[in-house]
C-alpha cells in the first residue's frame, strides 16, 4: 500500500503515459498489420502529448489568461502576475506543434501504406514478407 | 649537420610522375611514348645525380612541401646517404629497365602498354618519394601509393593467374601496413607528442620500455612487408606472374628493397641503434632474418619455375640485408646498405635474363634450359656473371657487400648468424649454378635444337650485359659506394 | 545582408519549396532551376556564416531579435540559432552536397519519377532545410521540429522509389518516429527539471542547480541518446537504413546517405558538448556498475565488426555501401565517445568526410547503375574499360573508404586511431583497423570485377526481377551526373591534404572544452 501511495497515486499522470506509451510501442513492434502498427503510432504519440500536457498543470491554477475584468471597477494592468495562479502554458504550446507533427506523420504513414496496398494486395505483414521472399533478393 | 634547403628531391620525385601525363597523351605512338619515358628517367638520374656531391660533403637537402600534414608532422623530403644510395640505384636502373621493357614488351606482343608504362612511371614516383622521405609519415604515403601503384603491373596480364597473384599481392601488402605499420606509427606518434622525423638517435629512443619497444619493432618490421620477410613473404613468388621488367625492377629493386629500406629507416631513424642495443632486441629481428635467409634459400632449390627460384632467392638476399643492420654494428650498416645496390644490380640481371629467355624461346622452366647457353651465350654469360654476384664470389660486386656483413655479425659476436650466412651462400651456389651448367653443358633436347644463335630483341640483350658488366665494375671500383656506405654507418651508430 | 547570413541558410530552400507549391506544379520545368538557385543561396549563406565564424568565432542570431531576458547571460525567450566552427563545417557539408547531388538530379529524376517531378524537388528542399535547421539551432524543442521536418520528407523521398521502397519507407516511419518520440520525450524531461529549453540554458541550469545527480536528467540523457542512435542507424538499431537507402531513388540516396546520420551524428555530439556537457556525458555511471563512455566505444567497436562484415556478404551495391555506412557511423560515436581531445576531432573530421565519401560512392553508383542497368557488384564487370573516368573518381571513394593516403580516409582513420591509442581502447582500435582491412576485400573484389574481363569474373546469377530487366540505360554519362561526381572525389583528396586546416578549425571550437577521461 506505501508503494502505490508513495509512488503511484502522486504520480499517476507519469504511470498513465507510460502504459499507453507500452501498449503503443507494443503494438508498433510486434503487430502484424500494417493498420495496427499505425494505430499504436497514434497511441504512442498522444501518450507523450498527454505526458507534456500535464506536467504544465499546477494545482489550484487556473487556464493561462489574464484577465482584467474579474471584479468590475478594478485595474489590474499594473498588478504583478502571479505564475502559481496560472497553468504553464509552454507545454501547451509545444503540444500544438507536436499535435501537427503526429498529424503530419500519421497522414504521410497513411498514405505509405495505401501504396503498399496497391503494390503488394495486402497490409499483413507476414504475406507481405513471404511475396518478397518470392523476389529476387539482393 | 648542415641542411640545405632545395626542391631538387621533389623534383626528382615529380620527374616520374609528370611523364605520365606525356605517356597516356602519345598513348598511340609508341615511339614517342617510349622516349618521353626515357627523358624522363633521364632527368631522374641526373637530379639524383646532381644530389650525389653534397650528400658525400656530409650534407643533408631538405624540402618541405607540406608544413603540417597532421599536427607536428610535416610532408617533408630529407635526402641523406642512405636515401641518395637507394634513389640512385634504382632511378639508374630505371633508365636501363625502360630499354628492357621496349624490347620486351614490343617483343610479347604485351597488350595496354601504356597502362605499363603510365604506372611503370608512378611507381617510380613512389620508389624516390620513400627513398626521400624525412619521417615516418611520409615515408608510409609513399610506401601505400607504391603498393596501389603497382597492382596494375602485377595482374597485367588479366588472365586467371594474374588474378589471383595480384589478390594475394594485395592481401600481404595492405593487410601488414595497414594492421601493422598503421597503429604502431600512431603509438609512435602518440608516445613522441607528435614529431615523427628521423633522427640520428632514433626519434623513439628513450620513450619506450624494452617491451613495447619490441611489440612496435616488431610491428614494424613484419608491417613492411615488402621486404619479403617470413612469413609474410608469399606475395613475392605471387607477384612474379607480372610481366618480367616488372618483376625485374620492381620485385628485384624497387618495391621489395623499399621494403627493406623502410625496415632500416625503422631500426636506424626510429628507434636508433644505440637505443636498440640497450633495449637489447634487435637479436629478436636478426633470428627472424637468419630463419627467412636459411628457409628461402631451401625452398629455392625445389623451385623448377626460374622466376619463381629468383623470388625465393630474393626473398633470402632481402633478409640479408635486414641481418645485417640488425646486427647493430658499423660494418653490417656498411654490409647492409652496399647489399641494396650490389643485389640490385645482380638479381636485376638474373631477371633480364629470365625475361630474355622466355622472350626468345617461350620457356619458363629450368628443367627446360638445358644447352640454352649455345643458343644464348651473351644472355647466360650474363646470368652467369649475376649468378655468381649473388652468389658473393670475387671478382663480383656481391662479394664486397658479403664481407661487410660477415665483419658486421663478427663484430656483433653473432657467430651463430654468420654460420647461417655461410651455409646460405653455399645454398646460393647449389641453386644457381646446375643453371648455368645445364645452359652450357647440357645437349639441347631435340626439338629445341637451333643453329647458331638466337638471341633476344637487342632492346633486351644491350641492358642484361650493361647489368652484368655493372657487377663487374662494382667490384673494381666500389670505392664511392663504399665512400656513401661508409657515410650512412658513421651517422646511424657510434663506434 | 551578412548579419542576416544564418536565417538565410534554411530560409533559401524553404521558400524555394514554397516556390515550387505555387509556381513549379504549372511550369515543371522551373522546378530545378529553382532548387538549384535556392540551394546556392543557402551555400552562399553558408560561406558568408563560415567567413564569420572564422573571424570573429562563435556567435548567437536571434530570430526576429528577440533579446535575452534577465540579468547576466539571462535566459533565451525566442529561439536563436548558434554557429560554431563545428556546425558551419556541417553546414557547409550540407549546402555542397545538397547543391552537388541537385546538380545530379537533373537527368535521374526525370528517368525515375516523371510524374512527380516539382513533388520530389519540393521535398528535397524540405529536406535541406531540416537538416541545415538543426544543425544551426540552439533551441532542444525547435529541434525536434525541424528533425521530423527531415524525417517526413525523407519518408516521402524514400516512398516514391521502387515497391520494395515503400515497405522499407513504412519501416522507416515506424523506427523514426520511435526515434523522434523518445527525443521529445528526453526534451519533455529536461524542461520538467530546468524550465527552459535554450540548450545552452538548460546546461547552465543544470549545473547552476547541481542537477547532474537528478534522476530526470538521466533519463532524458539516455532517452535523447537512443533517439538520436535510432535515428542515426547506430547498430544494433539499424534494421531500417539498408533497404531505405537501397531501394530508394538514385538521388534520394546520394542526397540521404550522406548527409542524414551525418547530421544525426552531429546532434549527439551537440548534445553531449553544449547540452549535458563532456564531464557529465563521460563520466556518468547512471548508477550502473560501468562506465558510460566505454559502455558506448564498446558498442562502437561492435557496430564496427558488425556493420562491416554485414558488408562483406552483400551482392548489391547500394546495399553493401549501406552496410559501410553503419559501420562508419560506429567510428564517429566511438570516436566522440573516447574523451580525449583527438577522438572528438576525429569523429568531426569524419562527419565531413564520410559525407563526402558516401556522395562520392553513391553519386558513381548512379552513374553505374544508369549506364548498365545493373545493381548488382557482378554488374561492373569491365568497367575500367568502358567507363576509366567514372572509375576513376569511385576508385578515389574507394581507397578513402579503405583509408590509404593520401585521401581523407587515412587521415580520418589517423586522428580516431590515435584517439583510441591515447584512450587506451585497444578494441576500438582493432576495431577499427579491421573495418580498413574488410572495406579493402570489399572494394578490391569489385575492382576486380571491373578490371578482369568477363569469364573471370564470379559468375553472375541470372537476374529474374522483372522491374529490373527492362531498365533504360544511358549510353553516354551527361555531364550533370559526372561533374558532381568528380567534384566529390576531387573534395577527398583535398580533405586529406587540408586535414591539418580543418582539425585545427574544429579544435577552435573544442579548445575551452575539457575532457574527462573515465577514471580507470
Amino acid at each position: 500500500m506505501e508503494f502505490v501511495e508513495q509512488f503511484i497515486v502522486p504520480k499517476f499522470n507519469y504511470w498513465i503515459y507510460v502504459v499507453l506509451m507500452m501498449i503503443g510501442m507494443h503494438a508498433m513492434i510486434a503487430k502484424n498489420n500494417f493498420f495496427k502498427k499505425l494505430i499504436g503510432m497514434a497511441i504512442f504519440q498522444t501518450a507523450i502529448i498527454l505526458f507534456y500536457v500535464s506536467i504544465g498543470v499546477k494545482e489550484g491554477a487556473n487556464i493561462p489568461i489574464l484577465d482584467h475584468h474579474m471584479m468590475p471597477g478594478e485595474v489590474h494592468a499594473n498588478d504583478p502576475v502571479i505564475a502559481a495562479k496560472f497553468t504553464n502554458p509552454l507545454p501547451h504550446v509545444l503540444m500544438l506543434t507536436a499535435i501537427v507533427v503526429s498529424v503530419a506523420t500519421l497522414g504521410l504513414a497513411l498514405a505509405i501504406s495505401q501504396k503498399i496496398y496497391r503494390e503488394y494486395g495486402t497490409l499483413e505483414e507476414d504475406d507481405i514478407l513471404s511475396q518478397i521472399k518470392l523476389e529476387p533478393n539482393d | 649537420m648542415e641542411i640545405i634547403v632545395s626542391p631538387v628531391p621533389f623534383y626528382a620525385c615529380l620527374a616520374s610522375l609528370l611523364a605520365v601525363i606525356p605517356i597516356v597523351a602519345f598513348g598511340r605512338w609508341p615511339n614517342i611514348r617510349e622516349t618521353c619515358t626515357f627523358l624522363a628517367g633521364a632527368a631522374k638520374l641526373a637530379l639524383v645525380l646532381a644530389m650525389v656531391p653534397v650528400v658525400l660533403k656530409g650534407k643533408l637537402i631538405e624540402f618541405t612541401l607540406v608544413n603540417e600534414i597532421v599536427k607536428g608532422v610535416p610532408l617533408q623530403f630529407r635526402v641523406d646517404g642512405l636515401g641518395i644510395l637507394f634513389g640512385l640505384v634504382a632511378s639508374s636502373l630505371w633508365i636501363l629497365t625502360t630499354l628492357y621493357s621496349t624490347g620486351y614488351m614490343r617483343g610479347a606482343n604485351e597488350h595496354s602498354q601504356t597502362r605499363f608504362y603510365a604506372f611503370f612511371a608512378v611507381s617510380l614516383c613512389a620508389t624516390l618519394g620513400v627513398a626521400f622521405a624525412a619521417n615516418l609519415l611520409t615515408l608510409y604515403l609513399f610506401y601505400e601509393m607504391l603498393s596501389l601503384a603497382t597492382y596494375p603491373l602485377v595482374t597485367h596480364h588479366q588472365d586467371k593467374e594474374a588474378r589471383s597473384g595480384g589478390r594475394t599481392y594485395l592481401t600481404y601488402l595492405l593487410s601488414t601496413s595497414i594492421g601493422f605499420v598503421l597503429p604502431a606509427m600512431l603509438y609512435c606518434y602518440s608516445k613522441t607528442g607528435g614529431s615523427m622525423d628521423f633522427s640520428t638517435g632514433g626519434f623513439l629512443a628513450g620513450r619506450v620500455g624494452p617491451t613495447e619497444g619490441l611489440v612496435v619493432l616488431l610491428l614494424f618490421v613484419f608491417g613492411f612487408a615488402k621486404s619479403g620477410i617470413m612469413p609474410f613473404h608469399s606475395w613475392l613468388p605471387n607477384a612474379m606472374v607480372a610481366p618480367t621488367p616488372v618483376s625485374a625492377l620492381l620485385h628485384a629493386v624497387a618495391v621489395v628493397k623499399v621494403g627493406v629500406f623502410c625496415t632500416i629507416r625503422v631500426i636506424t631513424g626510429v628507434f636508433g641503434t644505440d637505443f636498440l642495443q640497450t633495449l637489447d632486441i634487435a637479436a629478436v629481428v636478426s633470428w627472424i632474418a637468419g630463419f627467412t635467409v636459411l628457409v628461402s634459400s631451401l625452398i629455392a632449390l625445389t623451385q623448377d619455375n626460374l622466376k619463381r627460384r629468383l623470388a625465393f632467392s630474393t626473398i633470402g638476399q632481402l633478409s640479408y640485408i635486414i641481418l645485417g643492420v640488425s646486427f647493430l654494428t658499423a660494418n653490417g650498416v656498411i654490409g647492409s646498405s652496399m647489399h641494396i645496390a650490389m643485389h640490385a644490380v645482380g638479381k636485376i640481371t638474373l631477371f633480364f635474363c629470365a625475361g630474355a629467355i622466355y622472350i626468345a624461346t617461350g620457356k619458363k622452366y629450368v628443367s627446360q634450359l638445358s644447352g640454352i647457353g649455345r643458343r644464348m651465350p651473351f644472355t647466360m654469360a650474363a646470368f652467369t656473371l649475376g649468378s655468381l654476384s649473388i652468389i658473393g664470389l670475387p671478382p663480383l660486386c656481391g662479394a664486397w657487400s658479403k664481407w661487410f656483413l660477415f665483419l658486421g655479425g663478427m663484430d656483433a659476436k653473432q657467430y651463430v648468424l654468420v654460420g647461417i650466412l655461410i651455409v646460405s651462400s653455399l645454398l646460393n651456389i647449389a641453386y644457381l649454378i646446375p643453371i648455368v651448367i645445364k645452359a652450357f653443358f647440357e645437349q639441347p633436347s631435340e626439338e629445341d635444337k637451333v643453329d647458331g644463335i638466337a638471341e633476344a630483341p637487342l632492346a633486351c640483350v644491350i641492358p642484361l650485359c650493361c647489368t652484368a658488366l655493372g657487377c663487374v665494375a662494382l667490384f673494381a671500383f666500389p670505392g664511392f659506394l663504399h665512400s656513401l656506405a661508409r657515410l650512412i654507418a658513421t651517422t646511424t651508430t657510434t663506434p | 545582408m551578412g548579419e542576416q547570413a544564418p536565417i538565410a541558410i534554411v530560409l533559401a530552400p524553404l521558400f524555394g519549396a514554397l516556390l515550387i507549391a505555387f509556381v513549379g506544379i504549372r511550369f515543371k520545368a522551373l522546378c530545378l532551376p529553382v532548387t538549384l538557385g535556392a540551394l546556392t543561396v543557402s551555400l552562399a549563406a553558408t560561406i558568408e556564416t563560415f567567413r564569420t565564424v572564422l573571424s570573429e568565432g562563435e556567435f548567437i542570431y536571434l530570430i526576429s531579435g528577440w533579446e535575452r531576458l534577465g540579468e547576466g547571460k539571462g535566459i533565451s525567450i525566442g529561439i536563436e540559432y548558434r554557429v560554431d566552427a563545428i556546425s558551419a563545417l556541417v553546414l557547409l557539408v550540407i549546402a555542397a552536397v545538397s547543391l552537388l547531388v541537385a546538380v545530379y538530379s537533373r537527368t535521374r529524376v526525370v528517368a525515375e519519377t516523371p510524374d512527380r517531378i516539382p513533388y520530389y524537388y519540393m521535398l528535397y528542399l524540405l529536406l535541406v532545410a531540416g537538416l541545415a535547421g538543426m544543425t544551426i539551432t540552439n533551441d532542444a524543442f525547435n529541434l525536434f521540429v525541424l528533425l521530423e521536418i527531415s524525417s517526413l520528407t525523407s519518408y516521402a523521398l524514400i516512398a516514391v522509389g521502387s515497391r520494395r521502397a515503400v515497405l522499407s519507407a513504412f519501416n522507416y516511419v515506424i523506427m523514426g518516429t520511435i526515434g523522434a518520440s523518445f527525443y521529445l520525450l528526453g526534451v519533455g524531461y529536461l524542461y520538467i527539471k530546468t524550465g527552459v529549453l535554450n540548450m545552452e540554458d538548460i546546461h547552465a541550469v543544470i549545473v547552476a542547480n547541481d542537477l547532474a545527480e537528478s534522476p530526470s536528467i538521466q533519463v532524458a540523457f539516455v532517452l535523447i541518446l537512443m533517439a538520436v542512435w535510432i535515428k542515426m542507424a547506430f547498430f544494433p538499431l539499424h534494421a531500417w537504413l539498408p533497404n531505405a537507402y537501397s531501394y530508394s531513388p538514385t538521388t534520394t540516396g546520394a542526397l540521404m546517405a550522406p548527409l542524414v546520420t551525418k547530421v544525426m551524428i552531429y546532434i549527439m555530439i551537440r548534445m553531449m558538448v553544449t547540452v549535458f556537457g563532456l564531464d557529465y556525458a563521460f563520466r556518468a555511471t547512471l548508477g550502473m556498475p560501468f562506465n558510460w563512455s566505454n559502455l558506448v566505444v564498446s558498442l562502437s567497436s561492435i557496430a564496427i565488426v558488425a556493420g562491416s562484415v554485414m558488408a562483406l556478404s552483400r551482392r548489391d551495391l547500394k546495399k553493401m555501401l549501406s552496410y559501410i555506412i553503419i559501420a562508419e557511423v560506429g567510428y564517429m560515436v566511438g570516436g566522440a565517445w573516447l574523451a580525449n581531445e583527438r577522438g572528438m576531432t576525429g569523429a568531426v573530421y569524419h562527419i565531413v568526410n564520410d559525407a563526402f565519401m558516401t556522395l562520392c560512392l553513391f553519386l558513381a553508383v548512379g552513374v553505374f547503375i544508369a549506364r548498365t542497368g545493373d545493381p548488382r557488384i557482378a554488374g561492373m564487370n569491365g568497367l575500367f574499360k568502358k567507363m576509366p573516368i567514372t572509375m576513376a573518381a569511385f576508385t578515389i571513394g574507394a581507397l578513402s573508404m579503405i583509408g590509404l593516403p593520401p585521401t581523407c580516409g587515412f587521415f580520418s582513420k589517423w586522428y580516431l586511431v590515435g584517439g583510441g591509442i591515447e584512450a587506451g581502447q585497444w578494441h576500438f582500435v582493432g576495431a577499427l583497423l579491421f573495418s580498413s582491412l574488410v572495406n579493402a576485400v570489399i572494394f578490391f573484389r569489385i575492382f576486380e570485377i571491373a578490371y578482369f574481363p568477363k569469364e573471370l569474373s564470379d559468375p553472375a546469377p541470372e537476374c529474374t526481377d522483372p522491374d529490373a530487366a527492362p531498365v533504360a540505360t544511358l549510353q553516354r554519362t551527361p555531364l550533370s551526373m559526372s561533374l558532381p561526381l568528380w567534384i566529390s572525389a576531387i573534395a577527398l583528396i583535398g580533405l586529406g591534404i587540408f586535414n591539418h586546416t580543418i582539425t585545427q578549425w574544429i579544435g577552435s571550437a573544442l579548445g575551452s572544452l575539457k575532457f574527462f577521461p573515465p577514471a580507470g
